[in-house]
């Protein structure tokens, strides 16, 4: 039995590419993503190891800001160093100065790095010991006016030594030297952030109060990290915080695997997605092998063969197949990391090369998705094969009795119709509740789509052949297409599953950029918006200098801090109460906002709600720089510009956190032309170039490209779920044109051209196409707009529908019909008429 | 004994002139047809015989434009084939030739009636209504045009074959074993309708059997041995042609029954 399977599989090497490759490509997506992020977590791991001392003193703090906004700059005084020297058992140690905040301007006036990526400020130390800088050119800076800059900034600035650099800095924006360029560790950078370092006293210029960030040291001969942990705690006062070299490292690894995980999961959604789709493919070609060898079967169970023995050797070349797709793909995968790393090179985020990790666990779950994807996928085929009756063996022309469609009708359309229940009833459900609603809704839809595509594919390739009628071969393609309803069905789904999420997430972005047009509309009242253009906060100096352009007539900042509240960290939205209302329209649905001043703090009718808050509640809240207590004063719609926690922003100075803004909103003195204004305003802002300025229209432009790139990512990623489906369709026409080998060579010898088969396979595959498109799009549209009314509270309350979009869908999914019978066309077309007609 | 080819007979609906087809190169070359010259006359039916691998399947592709000659020449009415590119011989076939095969010979997806028209569909040309119902009325199938071949007997799928092959009043029609897989009612059946072709619609037909029975519905029984034509019976009855076969089976030592 085994060397039947083995004979058959050698048999069919051809038509099992195609699933094959289906296998690889979603293999290959998971395995390169996993390789990727593992590779990416090492080579953090290893410059953690490498960069960090034996005992690191920080400043205690309430919790570990995650949110990466850096609302606050703690420091230790610097007396401390003293007596950290002065510990029994310490080597050396020295006093560091590490600050967001800090962008190195390039000779082209740009802000260096990549967007986004934060820019830190430093103290230098000429220690190697203490210190992770590693100079490649110059030296360290010894005075103000100095400094020594990451050798990736360098580059991409433009900068070198001896050039004059301009820094923006929490505080005033500063001019120095390049007298020094080095790598951090053994990278050119520390994962894409900008470095620039300082003479300590110029450094510590950056702080708000004086002192350092941290005080690191070395023990001496003989003396642990803990050990040393320990002394220089008894030796230090309280609110300071002591670890261990690894204790830090570990820590800054866990913060690190928390947002590769997040890459991970998010590439990883897109490749099941992918190996779904792939399982089809693989599903129609056993059917169609099976289909094809009934004979051989039959003839196999004739000579005593058992249902079970047939089904293993059909399992079994299953298996043998998925085992290959795993490892090819896992090869491929491979190659897909290296690619990636490449990539992110490209952009600015230079990781150093030390190799690729391949875990064993990667091996393993590549193996095992190969393997465990081809077989249930062949589950299905492999128990029909065990039913081909034996005397099928004695006729030439037995088809297996196909089954009725009837009860798949049935539970097709409860699976379909409990979904759009479910769907329609979620825009009255709320918040949590109605994002169920819509994922189970539309997880029932799409299984009672697929269970119903066969029914429908008759009537569906009637209607949509109906545009070929005219011609004899076109009625024949589109006869072809509905002969066997189940595989043009399994085909035309594989397409649906990539088109209903393309379509989803394109009403989704078009709403979300609707809607959000619709609030900047309604919600910015300002002529102008001056925001950073590398989502860091920036100083406050840039409030004050576009306050003093003549002819404004009010500037309202807004800051935002991390922050827990009830144990949970979020981020806090600070605001001037008093002019607030001027500049957005944050509408109070309860209580006042002149209540806000003095620990009040507002939140979401939503939150309000969903956590039970009333007014006059006081709320534990802790900043990083220690616990509050904030007062409910009152709820506000959200439909606005923002949504959760907001304080007047003296509540934050309070609180101890340094004043950085977030935005600042800017409106012309009454009777003021705001058009006019753009030119002084553009001039009092040209010291920061790391601010932007921007009006309505501008400001809706960039959130609509921000919506547009991460929209494109998300198409790249179904491209492959597309691409395989487009495999799918070849897939299947390709082994159709096996299987009617003689019907092509009648059709040949009785007076088709070449040409003419050559289209109708070209129909048949278009007619595929665009049934699987026609079921996507719909399906997506509905998901769409379901989507968009059970988040409409969240902020995507306009719901906008990309026709253009779906009609392009719509088109080139036609146009991906016609390439994906190229291939199978060219081989019907080849075959040799005689040859055709006499196969048996 | 050969028959020499008349040259240029008006008569002569196919016509071969030293047709030499050959497969294969060096150990597996085998010479299917050797020189082979034979007259097709029109509106007679001409049976072709000989044992199995003489060559009878091949020199009928020849003359139908299914496969091409390694040399010689292959006449369809006045059109020289072998100076035919693929397109122009496609043509010609849905034109101008009817075939039947021993099986296969319909579309499963389509009705018997759509089968029958199928080549002036595909040639997108609207069927002679009036010929096509004599045609039909012919065969004897019109309560079954609306049925699918695997609802039909094999003989009447046969049936529905040669008027397919009729319904473009072709040239000639071509069949190879066309009553192989019936049954000898079934058989009775389809070669009386072909012969009715001949006699009533005035059809060339030219057909290849092994079966003397079969071959004595014919006007013409022309026989074929390694390639050459080695023989031929006008007026053939069983009997004769029984006799004919008996003496290849003596000279050869083989058994010509195979198909
Ligand atoms: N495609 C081919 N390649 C190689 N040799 C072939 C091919 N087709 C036929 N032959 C050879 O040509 C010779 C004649 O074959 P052909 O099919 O014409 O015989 P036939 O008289 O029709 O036999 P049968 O009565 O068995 O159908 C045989 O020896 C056969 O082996
Ligand atoms: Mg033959």
């Amino acid at each position: 039995m085994l060397r039947a399977t083995l004979r058959s599989l050698a048999a069919h090497k051809l038509r099992l590419l195609l699933s094959g490759v289906a296998v690889v490509l979603g293999v290959a997506f998971v395995a390169g993503t996993l390789v990727f992020t593992d590779t990416l977590q090492r080579t953090f791991e290893q410059l953690f190891t490498q960069t960090t001392t034996d005992v690191v003193v920080t400043p205690e703090q309430e919790f570990q800001d995650t949110s990466g906004l850096g609302g606050v700059t703690a420091t230790l005084p610097a007396d401390l160093v003293d007596t950290v020297r002065g510990v029994d058992g310490m080597a050396k140690a020295e006093g560091i100065v590490f600050t967001a905040g800090v962008t190195i301007i390039g000779s082209d006036g740009e802000p260096v790095g990549v967007m986004g990526a934060p820019a830190f400020g430093s103290n230098w130390s000429d220690d190697p010991d203490l210190s992770p800088y590693r100079l490649t050119d110059g030296r360290g800076p010894a005075a103000e006016g100095e400094v020594a800059i990451d050798s990736q900034s360098a580059e991409t600035g433009g900068l070198a030594v001896g050039d004059p650099v301009t820094l923006i800095t929490p505080g005033p924006r500063v001019t120095a030297e390049v007298v020094g360029v080095f790598r951090y560790g053994t990278s050119g950078n520390l994962a894409g952030a900008s470095i620039a370092a300082f003479s300590t006293a110029a450094a510590q210029q950056l702080l708000p109060e004086p002192g350092f960030t941290s005080i690191e040291g070395m023990a001496a001969e003989g003396v642990s990290q803990e050990e040393l942990a320990a002394r220089v705690q008894a030796a230090l006062p309280a609110g300071v915080r002591v670890q261990t070299g690894a204790e830090v490292a570990d820590e800054q690894a866990a913060a690190l695997t928390e947002g590769l995980q997040f890459i991970n999961v998010f590439l990883l959604v897109f490749a099941f997605v992918a190996l779904f789709v792939g399982t089809f493919l693989i599903l129609n070609t056993f059917s169609m092998l099976v289909a094809q060898r009934t004979r051989e079967l039959a003839l196999l169970r004739a000579v005593g063969a058992t249902r079970a023995q047939v089904t293993r050797s059909v399992l079994g070349e299953a298996a043998i197949v998925g085992l290959l797709g795993g490892l090819t793909g896992l090869g491929v995968g491979i190659l897909l990391a290296v690619l990636l790393q490449r990539l992110f090179a490209l952009i600015g985020f230079e990781l150093p090369s030390e190799g690729l990790v391949v875990a064993p666990r990667t091996v393993l779950v590549a193996v095992l998705l190969g393997l465990v994807t081809t077989v249930v996928a062949a589950y299905l085929p492999a128990r029909r094969a065990s039913r081909t009756p034996p005397v099928a063996a004695m006729r030439s022309d037995v088809a297996l009795p196909a089954r009725s469609l009837h009860r798949r009708a049935i539970a097709g359309s409860v699976l379909f119709l409990g979904g759009v229940a479910a769907l329609a009833s979620s825009p009255a459900a709320e918040g949590r509740q109605a994002a169920a609603l819509v994922g189970l809704g539309a997880l029932l839809c799409l299984v009672g789509a697929i269970v119903l595509g066969p029914v429908a594919a008759r009537p569906a390739v009637r209607l949509i052949g109906a545009v070929f009628a005219r011609s004899a071969t076109g009625r024949i393609a589109v006869q072809n297409a509905g002969r066997n309803p189940r595989r043009t069905a399994t085909t035309a789904v594989a397409l649906m599953i990539g088109l209903t999420l393309v379509t989803a997430f394109g009403v989704l972005g078009a709403s979300t950029t609707a809607s959000t047009d619709a609030v900047i509309d309604d919600v910015v009242r300002t002529d102008y918006l001056v925001s950073s253009r590398n989502f860091l906060p920036f100083t406050p100096e840039v409030a004050t200098a576009v306050a003093e352009v003549d002819g404004v007539g009010l500037v309202s900042a807004v800051r935002v801090a991390p922050a827990l509240v009830d144990g949970a960290q979020t981020v806090m939205t600070g605001v001037d109460p008093a002019t607030i209302a001027d500049v957005l329209a944050l509408e109070l649905t309860q209580g006042s906002l002149a209540d806000l001043e003095g620990g009040g703090l507002l939140v979401d009718d939503g939150q309000a709600v969903d956590l039970g808050y009333r007014l006059g509640q006081q709320v534990p809240v802790a900043f990083q720089t220690g616990p509050t207590s904030l007062r409910v004063v009152g709820t506000y719609a959200s439909t606005g510009g923002f949504s959760g926690y907001v304080v007047a922003s003296s509540t934050l100075d309070e609180a101890g956190l340094t004043p950085l803004d977030q935005a600042l909103y800017v409106q012309a003195s009454p009777g003021t032309d705001a058009a006019g204004l753009r030119p002084a305003l553009e001039t009092a802002i040209e010291p920061f170039p790391v601010v932007q300025l921007q009006d309505q229209t501008e400001f809706k432009a960039q959130i609509r490209q921000q919506v547009n790139q991460l929209l494109t990512l998300i198409y790249a990623l179904l491209g492959l779920a597309v691409l395989i489906a487009v495999l799918g369709i070849v897939n299947t026409l390709v082994l159709s044109v096996v299987e009617r080998t003689r019907e092509i060579g009648l059709l040949r010898a009785v007076g088709t051209t070449r040409r003419q088969l050559r289209g109708m396979i070209r129909v048949e595959s278009v007619v595929i196409a665009v049934f699987g498109a026609m079921l996507g799009i719909v399906l997506g549209l509905g998901f769409g707009v379901a989507l968009q009314r059970a988040i409409a509270d969240q902020g995507i309350r306009v719901l906008s529908i990309p026709w253009g979009l779906l009609v392009a869908f719509f088109v080139v999914s036609g146009v991906v019909g016609v390439l994906a019978a190229l291939w199978p066309a060219r081989r019907a077309a080849r075959l040799d008429v005689l040859q055709a007609v006499t196969t048996e | 004994m050969t028959t020499s080819p008349s040259p240029a007979a008006p008569s002569a609906a196919a016509r071969a002139e030293r047709l030499t087809k050959v497969y294969g190169e060096g150990e597996t070359r085998v010479v299917a047809l050797d020189e082979v010259s034979v007259d097709l006359a029109s509106g007679a039916f001409t049976a072709i015989m000989g044992p199995s691998g003489s060559g009878k399947s091949t020199l009928m592709h020849c003359l139908a434009g299914l496969d091409s000659a390694t040399s010689g020449r292959v006449f369809l009415g006045e059109t020289d084939l072998t100076t035919l590119d693929d397109n122009a011989l496609t043509r010609l076939r849905r034109d101008q030739v009817g075939f039947v095969f021993q099986a296969f010979n319909l579309l499963p997806t389509l009705t018997a009636l759509e089968n029958i028209t199928l080549p002036m569909d595909i040639a997108g040309r609207t069927p002679d209504r009036e010929w096509l119902d004599h045609v039909i009325d012919t065969i004897g199938l019109r309560d079954r045009l609306r049925h699918r071949p695997n609802e039909l007997s094999g003989g009447q799928q046969q049936r529905v074959a040669v008027a397919r092959a009729l319904a473009s009043r072709p040239v000639a029609i071509f069949a190879d074993e066309p009553t192989g897989n019936l049954d000898s009612h079934s058989g009775a059946e389809v070669l009386g309708f072909l012969r009715d072709s001949v006699d009533r619609l005035s059809q060339t037909v030219v057909m290849v059997t092994h079966d003397p029975n079969a071959a004595s519905y014919a006007d013409r029984v022309v026989f074929l041995g390694d390639g050459q034509v080695v023989d031929e019976i006008a007026d053939p009855s069983s009997e004769r042609v029984l006799e004919r076969m008996k003496r290849f089976d003596g000279s050869r030592g083989q058994h010509g029954q195979e198909g």
